[in-house]
């Protein structure tokens, strides 16, 4: 089995970000990481493609040739990674990525592709679905298990009450619930062997798109406007005077969370 | 002489700083704690590769350098003393002997499984009557039908007694006729040998997360062929072995001096008395700036013995440096920097308290100070 992995490589959280004066995005210059929540879809595609002959390709669109993010993946136990990196991919939307990605994938014929939810530095959460419909693929969203079946896969997805079970037919595209599995740490003979497994680099030309329809020539969208977000106020403090465990009980059930 | 980390020991120390943080620092403290040793910490180090350490890859291992092995230590040590303890035992004393002086099929059948991390190993020479008069052990072993018949007693072994312990490679006096001079074998016990038992954990002031607890041997019988080395030369093997034990006990001090210096640090800039920082006062500044200077210079003493070692020039003399001058300042700046904490340092909730129990072994194990100032002095002639 094949399984592709949509990789997105982020500014270190830990790290302070910041915005780009001109265009009002994230400023993505410095070293790249895995977003973490790729930890959870990584690991899920290498349990599922654990046996002999699976392969787990990583996909990446990511500037200026950027690779730190999938050397993680790959150290993990990915065996191969695209990389698709052009300076006509600056600015691009969610629609104009999941084009770039969907051609990407196509390439390495995959039986299933798995995704994040959403990514922690944009969270628009859309790609995977615009992903799945550009490719004219299913798509399960919220998988907390996926298990194979012949050729169709089992989810189940997580809903607010609980999860449905969701059978479909493979290729599929999957987004994985952070959490859900236990990400492995890449052992030190893993981190080794990643430096050289294969990453192909491609450009927009080499998937066959015209710059026109990708970076910020081709976005719909524009940021035109940044503010700050409101200072929370502080919460209420309850002083003790013997009371205290009833008032907060009050409380939490006047907010109805109990 | 360049002392400076190549891509691979990068690599290693970045792996080593994430597994430290993440799992050893939030879980080893309850297993001090409990005085439990945490082998379930020490298997996820086995699944990164970590418990092969300075065994080639052909045996299992990672084939790691001594300086890597140092600053990996560096890191583990950090986060908690006892789990960098067992690890180190493990690394060093606890293999080393099997892939130095083992001959293939040995190798094979005991120290792939140490370097591939599934099992522990221990090293066992202390005896009761025999600390740091290595030469005057009493445990025998006698030759008997195509093996072996040990018996004896060993005390403070580490790693023998958990439950991811293989067994132990110990230390014997061969039977020799009157008046001829001693000989030393080493030899592999495995831990359901008839005849080999454990005794309970001991608790020390601190390490309490390391297993060391005594060996019993009451006509244990091995094959010949768990024989190490050369049976004349045993006792020479254990103390090559120890050597590199050393580089580690001082890289492992190193690790507890930054440790405490970190937190003193932290603490002296935050506790404010006579309406200001501590760190403000001139008396725990330099206590500071001494336990600075002082890690620093010990750590260029234990890189320079591992870079000799790396090198494959004579580390003996530097080895017993390193180790003298690291656990010396360890010992002293966990002091220090408890009296930077007050009241606060001196309760064991305080991470700073766990280090300081922890450091004191620094100075006894694998050759006290003692014995080191006797091998630095011996080297210079005396
Ligand atoms: C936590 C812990 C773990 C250990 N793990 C292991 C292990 O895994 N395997 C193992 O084999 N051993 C282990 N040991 C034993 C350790 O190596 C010995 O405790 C150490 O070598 C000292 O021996 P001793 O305790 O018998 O002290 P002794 O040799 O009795 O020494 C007592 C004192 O006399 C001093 N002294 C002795 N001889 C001289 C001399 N010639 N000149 C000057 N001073 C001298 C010593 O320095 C010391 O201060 C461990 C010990 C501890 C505490």
């Amino acid at each position: 089995m094949n399984v592709v992995v949509c990789v997105k490589q982020i500014p270190d959280p830990v790290a302070p970000g910041a915005l780009d004066p001109g265009t009002n995005t994230l400023n993505r210059s410095g070293k790249l990481i895995m977003d973490d929540s790729d930890n959870y879809g990584v690991e899920m595609a290498l349990q599922l493609a654990g046996g002999e002959g699976d392969e787990v390709t990583l996909v990446s669109m990511a500037p200026g040739g950027e690779t730190s993010g999938l050397r993680t993946g790959l150290a993990m136990g990915a065996a191969k990674a695209i990389l698709i990196s052009d300076e006509a991919l600056a600015g691009s939307d969610a629609l104009g990525t999941a084009k770039v990605l969907a051609a990407a994938i196509a390439r390495a014929n995959p039986d299933l592709i798995v995704m994040a939810t959403e990514s922690t530095d944009g969270y628009t959460g859309t790609l995977p679905v615009q992903v799945a419909e550009l490719m004219g693929l299913p798509s399960v969203t919220f998988a907390k298990a996926i298990s194979i079946e012949g050729s169709t896969i089992k989810v189940e997805r997580q809903t607010e009450a609980g999860f449905d079970e969701v059978v479909c037919p493979m290729p599929a595209v999957v987004t994985v619930t952070a959490g859900v599995v236990e990400p492995r740490y890449p052992s030190f003979k893993g981190i080794m062997a990643a430096k050289s497994k294969p990453v192909e680099n491609l450009t927009v030309a080499d998937l066959g798109l015209d710059a026109s329809q990708v970076g910020s020539a081709g976005s719909g969208q524009e940021i035109t406007d940044v503010s700050e977000s409101e200072a929370r106020g502080s919460g209420e403090i309850v002083v003790d005077e013997g009371d205290g465990a009833q008032r907060v009980v009050a409380f939490l059930e006047q907010l109805k969370v109990i | 002489m360049d002392f400076s980390l190549n891509e691979s020991e990068h690599e290693l120390v970045a792996l080593c700083r994430d597994f430290a943080q993440k799992e050893i620092a939030p879980r080893a403290p309850l297993a001090w704690e409990e005085a439990r040793c945490p082998t379930d910490l020490l298997r996820e180090m086995g699944e990164l590769g970590l418990l092969g350490m300075l065994i080639p890859e052909e045996w299992g291992g990672i084939g790691m350098s001594t300086i890597g092995f140092v600053a990996a230590m560096e890191q583990i040590g950090l986060a908690d003393q006892s789990v960098a303890a067992a690890w180190q035992a493990h690394s060093t004393i606890g293999s080393l002997p099997l892939y130095l002086f083992g001959n293939d099929v040995q190798r094979e059948r005991w120290l792939r499984p140490l370097a591939e991390g599934s099992v522990l190993g221990a090293f066992g020479l202390t005896e009761p009557d025999a600390g740091s008069d290595a030469r005057g052990i009493r445990t025998r072993a006698a030759s008997r039908d195509g093996g072996w018949l040990i018996n004896g007693r060993k005390t403070f072994i580490s790693n023998a007694g958990t439950d991811m312990s293989f067994g132990v490679t110990l230390l014997a006096r061969i039977e020799t006729a009157e008046g001829e001079t001693p000989k030393f074998a080493t030899l592999v016990v495995e831990k359901d040998t008839p005849g080999f038992t454990v005794g309970p954990k001991m608790l020390g002031i601190g390490w309490r997360g390391l297993d060391t607890r005594d060996l019993y041997l009451d006509d244990v019988w091995v094959p010949d062929d768990h024989l190490v080395g050369d049976p004349n030369l045993g006792l020479t093997q254990f103390l090559r072995t120890l050597e590199v034990g050393r580089i580690s006990i001082a890289a492992l001090s190193l690790s507890l001096t930054q440790a405490v210096l970190d937190m003193a640090t932290a603490y002296a800039l935050q506790r404010v008395q006579f309406g200001q920082p501590i760190s403000k006062f001139q008396a725990v500044q330099f206590k500071l700036a001494d336990i600075a200077t002082e890690l620093e210079a010990a750590r260029w003493l234990t890189y320079r013995a591992a870079y000799l070692r790396d090198t494959g020039q004579p580390f003996h003399k530097e080895a017993a440096m390193a180790k003298l001058k690291a656990s010396r300042v360890a010992t002293w700046a966990a002091s220090e920097a408890v009296q930077i904490h007050g009241g606060v340092g001196y309760m064991l909730e305080t991470p700073v308290a766990r280090f300081y129990c922890d450091s004191k072994v620094l100075e006894i194990g694998e050759g006290t100070n003692e014995i080191q100032h006797l091998v630095i002095a011996r080297a210079l002639g005396c």
